[in-house]
């Protein structure tokens, strides 16, 4: 967090705002000073080092879309201290494909790690390096987070339910429409639970996903697919020079 | 012929309007039943038989007036029986097509009459009859049959009063006989239907609530206790967890029996078993079965607690007074079954109608909560019950005048379910099937259920989906009917989840694919293919790679568009798809068109494309491990389509061959499987064969030969054995040491199919004598001979094929006698397998080239056999046969006089000369000229026109056949005026012409011809004529002695001709 300190004051004065679309991220110039150049560069090498999957070009890249995406949510002179809320369920929506609310309104709760309610560029950058790049642990580790809404370390037939609860068409017939849904979480326990205590631990969660992959993703799609992140990389990891 | 058989016949034919009944074995056995009954009915009750029926039993016959005999009045058409009744009515009257009969001695005389008809008679007569016995006794003993026996209690007041009493009595007898038929049909249905009973959880669970009955009452107590180890129900009635509930299991008990230990049953759809004790739910490790599977829990606890067996009897029938009316509705059908003569039953009966009478009677709010056992009014009445039962049962019935009015309503209810004529209704899937069918309890449940059970949902959304077949649809069926609704109507997240639990049922169980498919599942998962969505198309494929492994569920994947999809998805990025694509596409192309298909949408390219891969780097990459994984699930997709012969040829254009050449380097047997097979697959076509050898793959077979996989080793030695036909590739296999690996596989004598292809690399192997040479020092042989017997016939083709190729070398000859192999090949000559006997007789031959091994064969009466097979309507066995009859005639004792016992022998062969086969032709012709040898059976074969059909046979351009017909000329020509027919049927010229060829061995031959005609003046003119002098002179400088000799000879007859002709004309 210290490095982020050092940083935050010198952003509003690197970052030009402009109005955003995020499939036009790679064209935003980022007029910058030398100096401020400077200063991203050493942020980059100092974040690439801490998180595993980026290196410190990539790191740089990513730390100037933030504070592209970051300058233009400034409004009316608030300081600002990451992307709040809404900017970050636009970005999953629109370059991630995400539709649901509610497990939108979760990974966002899984990037802001210090739960402040903006994340921060090292948020950002460490929860994008699993959201594109992560192994199967880092995944399930994030997928277990994101579903467990209450973060008891348990995901309760209650959680399921919550987030199942629109995967099935309602059969207008029905007599009760939740009992489909009620029962796919009894199908779902049945496959992970393992300790049959009718919740899923972490460690019922990672079995299950070690054992059939298809699961890691169970409640709700929390992970962009290949084809968006293979756009996101080839647009945010272009070599600034180009830009 | 009672009401209830005939109502045993209707619930078979419930379905079709015209009242037919179906021809079915339970239909059959019944009708068998009643004309044994018929027939015997006139010896046995003499009395009886003559009670004339209150109404004639009539139906259309198909016989005829000529069928009467004596005892019959015929006049024309129509036949009246001399038999008559008190007013004089005959008691049979045919005027055709309708036949009357009014007594059962009549129906007893007629079956007999009937004779091979009778059956059909029975079968017509109760069709038109449907209620033979109110036709029999009268209209007021209809209800007789349909409800209680109070009727006959009628009957027995009236014959007490004494007015018609014979009459009566006779009625009450003849009544008393009806029923006792009925009863056994039915018991004998009930036998069938009673072993079609599966466990569900509305039986269990009404078996456990009678039971818990059994548990209070001191005296009559008969269990301490019985609890569920948890009493929360699910939705589909287990106790059990779901992920128990996927074993099958219902549910957990805890029974305290009054004389035993504490009894851990677990209830699952396939029987009753103890388990490790599980006392709480959640524990685990209790699961597993520790006692043997019982049929249902009163089984289970009679063979446990003693106590238990011994009281539960007595419970069966202390109840039986309470029984009230209600019940008995339910149980209709069986009512008229009382009274009839199988005083002890077989346990096993009871036990199996315990649980399905506790489904049908248990309702829940019982008033006044009755303790006991409430034995089943059905099985009671089918006859299985004890004397005692009985008793008590008769006393329950009599005169209870609650019970007519339960008659009434029973006929409605029957009335009802006979309209409906259907059981969809029903709410218990697991007995439909068996209902449905046969049993004339069958009516009975449906009535029940459908007030009563919550699955009855269920069951109703698709009730024609039901197979026709005996079998019980298992609790999974409904279970995957749930999921693939959750398929159909659920997102991305539904669809994983749906789709994850379908792969944890045991899709290897035919149950579980037939079920997926039945519930249209199928379009579901192949519809799911042609989305983007990577995760659902993973899972998709995942099942139908499993499911596949079903020819049934193959072809509806093909009927479905499954294969285009799937060739689509090899291009995916996703490597998991492709392979998972591949390798279902393998599963599925296991039939023609599949094949055809595959190749018609360009899966064969893709599929080669697949297995570009670097298989043999000592450290692989995560990447390319997946690559390696791929290429595997193409190899196998290309090992299924390479059945084809136009695939094997659509791969090889793909450019296949090195792909799979360099897979062949692969260390791994998973991989190595699928391209060995793959290769020795196409390895029927020649260009594979030659790429294989070119492509040095013969080394890495003949390595892999060494690998400790039979099935890896098997591929490997079909490969070999089919590319063996080329030298080339026999010197390879030699050189790469192949041979002694091949001789240690036959040891692996078990193995039938890695034994077959083992011989057939020998075989092949051993037609290069470097090779032959190497297995006489493997003794291979020696293991050869021993295969010789016991072995399917695949192996004995390439076994003896082998020896057949071995005994070129005389020491192998030796060996195989030694070995005591000649006996076993004899006795092979009785075969009928063509290849097997192609070789036997080759083998064969090839020993009788030895005087010793002759011996043997003709001690075994070999030739005979062999001789015998010249009958064969093979060509190639008739020559192969021929070839082999040659060497015996020559090494033979006395083989003029052994050919000429084999009676019609000489005229077969000499016959054989019309084949058009040239290979049976040159045979023969070589036999032939063995044959001559013996002076009286040249005079044989010469009167069966031997000269005439060698002479027609000269023309031909053959060597081979050219030799060997030259041989036989040459041969024949030694009877009487032979020379001179040959001449005469033109043989000559075109003999001189066999001068011309480049086979030196024609040379000899036709020279030794030539020589034995030219001892006749004409023939001498006629080769002079055609220039033989010049071309004989040329032959006389031959190395070749006998050559020499023949033409010299030859050439000194014609000289010898012009001589004496010059002398003549000159003096």
């Amino acid at each position: 967090m210290v490095t982020e300190c050092q940083h935050r004051p010198g952003r509003r004065v690197q970052i030009y705002c402009y109005p955003f679309c995020f499939a036009n991220a790679p064209f935003i110039r980022t007029e910058m000073s030398a100096m401020n150049r400077k200063l991203i560069q050493t942020l980059a090498e100092t974040i690439s080092k801490q998180v595993k999957h980026f290196n410190k070009t990539e790191a740089e890249c990513l730390i100037r879309l933030f504070n592209g995406l970051l300058g233009e949510q400034t409004v009316a002179g608030r300081a600002v201290h990451g992307l709040d809320r809404g900017k970050f369920r636009n970005i999953l929506h629109n370059t991630f494909g995400m539709t649901d609310d509610m497990i939108m309104d979760r990974v966002f709760r899984a990037f802001d790690k210090d739960n402040d309610s903006f994340i921060s560029v090292k948020e950002w950058i460490e929860g994008l390096s699993i959201f594109l790049r992560g192994t199967l642990d880092e995944k399930i580790k994030y997928c277990f987070h994101v579903y467990d809404l209450n973060s008891d370390g348990n995901i309760s037939r209650e959680e399921m339910f919550h987030m199942l609860k629109n995967s099935l068409i309602r059969q207008p017939t029905e007599e009760d429409p939740d009992e489909g849904v009620k029962d796919l979480v009894e199908i779902t326990l049945k496959m992970m639970d393992h300790d049959h205590d009718g919740r899923l631990s972490y460690a019922d969660f990672e079995k299950a996903v070690r054992e059939e992959n298809l699961l890691l993703e169970a409640f709700g799609t929390c992970l962009p697919d290949a084809k968006s992140i293979l756009i996101f990389e080839q647009h945010a990891f272009q070599d600034p020079l180009d830009q | 012929m009672g009401a209830s058989l005939t109502r045993a016949a209707q619930w078979t034919t419930a379905s079709s309007a015209t009242g037919k009944l179906e021809i079915t074995p339970l239909n059959e056995s019944l009708l068998k039943e009643i004309l044994r009954f018929v027939e015997q009915f006139s010896s046995r009750h003499p009395q009886e038989a003559k009670h004339v029926f209150k109404e004639p039993l009539q139906w259309s016959t198909t016989l005829v007036a000529s069928d009467f005999k004596t005892d019959y009045d015929i006049n024309g058409p129509t036949v009246q029986s001399q038999e008559k009744d008190s007013e004089g009515h005959p008691l049979l009257q045919l005027s055709p097509p309708t036949i009357s009969v009014h007594s059962f001695s009549q129906l007893s005389k007629l079956v007999q009459l009937a004779d091979d008809k009778k059956l059909k008679e029975v079968r017509a007569c109760l069709e038109e009859n449907r209620d033979p016995v109110v036709k029999i006794l009268g209209p007021s003993f209809a209800t007789v049959l349909d409800g209680e026996d109070t009727s006959v209690l009628r009957l027995v007041d009236k014959v007490k009063q004494g007015d018609q009493a014979t009459d009566s009595e006779v009625q009450v007898k003849l009544f008393l006989l009806l029923q006792h038929l009925d009863n056994q049909l039915l018991s004998n249905s009930l036998k069938q239907i009673s072993q079609e009973v599966r466990l569900n959880p509305a039986v269990v669970k009404t078996e456990v609530e009678l039971l818990k009955r059994f548990c209070s009452e001191g005296e009559k107590r008969v269990l301490k206790s019985v609890r569920y180890t948890s009493d929360y129900e699910f939705g589909n009635g287990c106790h059990t967890p779901p992920w128990r509930q996927v074993h099958g299991e219902i549910c957990y008990l805890v029974i305290e029996p009054c004389d035993t230990e504490t009894l851990y049953i677990t209830c699952s759809t396939a029987g009753v078993f103890l388990n490790g004790g599980i006392k709480q739910e959640g524990e685990e490790n209790a699961y597993e079965r520790t006692s043997d599977m019982h049929k249902d829990l009163v089984t289970l606890l009679r063979n446990r607690s003693p106590h238990f067996a011994e009281n539960i009897n007595k419970q069966d029938f202390a109840v039986q007074e309470e029984l009230p009316s209600t019940q008995k509705i339910q149980h209709v059908e069986s009512v008229d079954a009382e009274e009839q003569g199988q005083p002890q039953r077989s346990y096993e009966h009871q036990e199996k109608n315990v649980h399905e009478r506790a489904r049908q009677q248990h309702t829940p709010n019982k008033p006044g909560g009755k303790k006991k056992l409430e034995p089943s009014p059905r099985w009671k009445n089918l006859g299985l019950m004890s004397p005692y039962d009985k008793a008590e049962e008769k006393k329950a019935s009599k005169g209870s005048g609650k019970e007519k009015s339960g008659e009434v309503q029973k006929k409605m209810l029957r009335s009802d379910s006979k309209k409906k004529a259907e059981f969809s209704v029903s709410s218990l899937p697991g007995r439909q099937s068996s209902q449905k069918t046969k049993t004339p309890a069958g009516v009975v449940p449906v009535e029940d259920f459908s007030e009563s059970s919550s699955e009855s949902e269920e069951d109703e959304e698709q009730p024609e989906r039901r197979p026709e077949s005996n079998t019980d649809l298992p609790s999974e069926y409904w279970q995957i009917q749930k999921l693939v609704k959750y398929l159909k109507g659920g997102n991305q997240t539904a669809t994983v989840i749906a789709l994850c639990a379908m792969r944890d049922f045991n899709l290897v169980q035919e149950t579980c694919q037939l079920a997926i498919r039945d519930v249209g599942g199928l379009e579901v998962l192949i519809n799911l293919l042609d989305t983007e969505e990577i995760k659902c198309k993973i899972g998709s494929l995942k099942i139908l790679r499993k499911i596949s492994h079903n020819s049934q569920i193959r072809r509806a994947i093909a009927d479905l568009g499954g294969l285009q999809t799937m060739v689509k998805i090899l291009d995916s990025p996703v490597k998991d798809l492709k392979a998972l694509a591949a390798e279902t596409i393998a599963n599925v192309a296991k039939f023609r068109r599949a094949r055809r298909t595959v190749r018609q949408y360009g899966g064969i390219k893709r599929l080669v494309e697949l297995l570009d891969c670097v298989p043999d780097s000592a450290t692989l990459t995560a990447e390319q491990e997946r690559d390696v994984e791929v290429a595997r699930c193409g190899a196998l997709a290309l090992w299924s389509c390479s059945k084809s012969t136009r695939n094997k040829e659509a791969i090889r254009k793909a450019g296949g061959i090195p792909l799979l050449g360099r897979l062949l380097k692969s260390p791994h047997e998973n991989m190595l499987i699928p391209v060995v097979g793959t290769l020795q697959e196409c390895a029927s076509e020649r260009s594979y064969r030659i790429a294989i050898q070119t492509e040095g793959m013969i080394e890495d077979l003949v390595k892999n030969l060494s690998s400790d996989n039979d099935e890896l080793q098997m591929h490997c030695a079909s490969a070999i054995f089919k590319c063996a036909e080329d030298k080339r590739t026999r010197d390879l296999v030699r050189q790469y040491e192949g041979l002694q690996p091949l001789v240690s596989l036959l040891s692996k004598a078990d193995n039938k199919q890695l034994l077959a292809a083992t011989t057939g690399a020998i075989w092949k192997c051993s037609i290069s004598m470097e090779n032959v040479a190497k297995f006489q020092e493997y003794k291979a042989l020696e293991t050869l001979v021993g295969l010789l017997t016991e072995q399917p016939e695949e192996v004995l083709v390439n076994v003896v094929g082998a020896l057949g190729e071995c005994a070129q070398i005389p020491a192998n000859r030796a060996t195989i006698r030694k070995c005591g192999g000649i006996q076993p090949l004899v006795n092979l000559l009785t075969g009928t397998n063509q290849a097997l006997l192609v070789n036997v007789t080759k083998a064969v031959g090839a020993c009788a080239t030895e005087i010793d091994n002759m011996t043997i064969i003709d001690r075994l009466d070999g030739v005979r056999l062999l001789w015998s097979l010249l009958k064969n309507p093979n060509a190639d066995v008739q020559a192969s046969a021929a070839w082999a009859i040659c060497p015996c005639i020559e090494n033979a004792k006395d083989a003029g006089e052994m050919v000429r016992s084999f009676v019609g022998g000489l005229e077969l062969i000499v016959n054989l000369l019309k084949s058009t086969n040239k290979e049976v032709l040159a045979s023969v012709c070589a036999a032939i000229a063995k044959i001559a040898k013996d002076k009286e059976n040249l005079a044989v074969i010469t009167d069966h026109g031997v000269v005439p059909m060698l002479a027609k046979l000269t023309n031909t351009t053959d060597d081979r056949l050219r030799r060997h017909l030259a041989e036989a000329v040459a041969r024949c020509c030694m009877w009487g005026s032979n020379r001179v027919s040959f001449g005469e049927a033109g043989a000559v010229a075109p003999l001189v012409r066999y001068l011309k060829s480049k086979d030196s061995s024609v040379h000899q031959a036709t020279a030794q011809a030539l020589l034995q005609l030219s001892k006749d003046p004409n023939n001498c003119i006629t080769m002079h004529e055609n220039g033989v002098v010049k071309l004989l002179i040329g032959m006389m400088g031959s190395t070749d002695e006998i050559l020499q000799e023949a033409a010299a000879g030859c050439v000194a007859n014609i000289r010898r001709l012009a001589l004496a002709n010059d002398k003549a004309r000159y003096g």
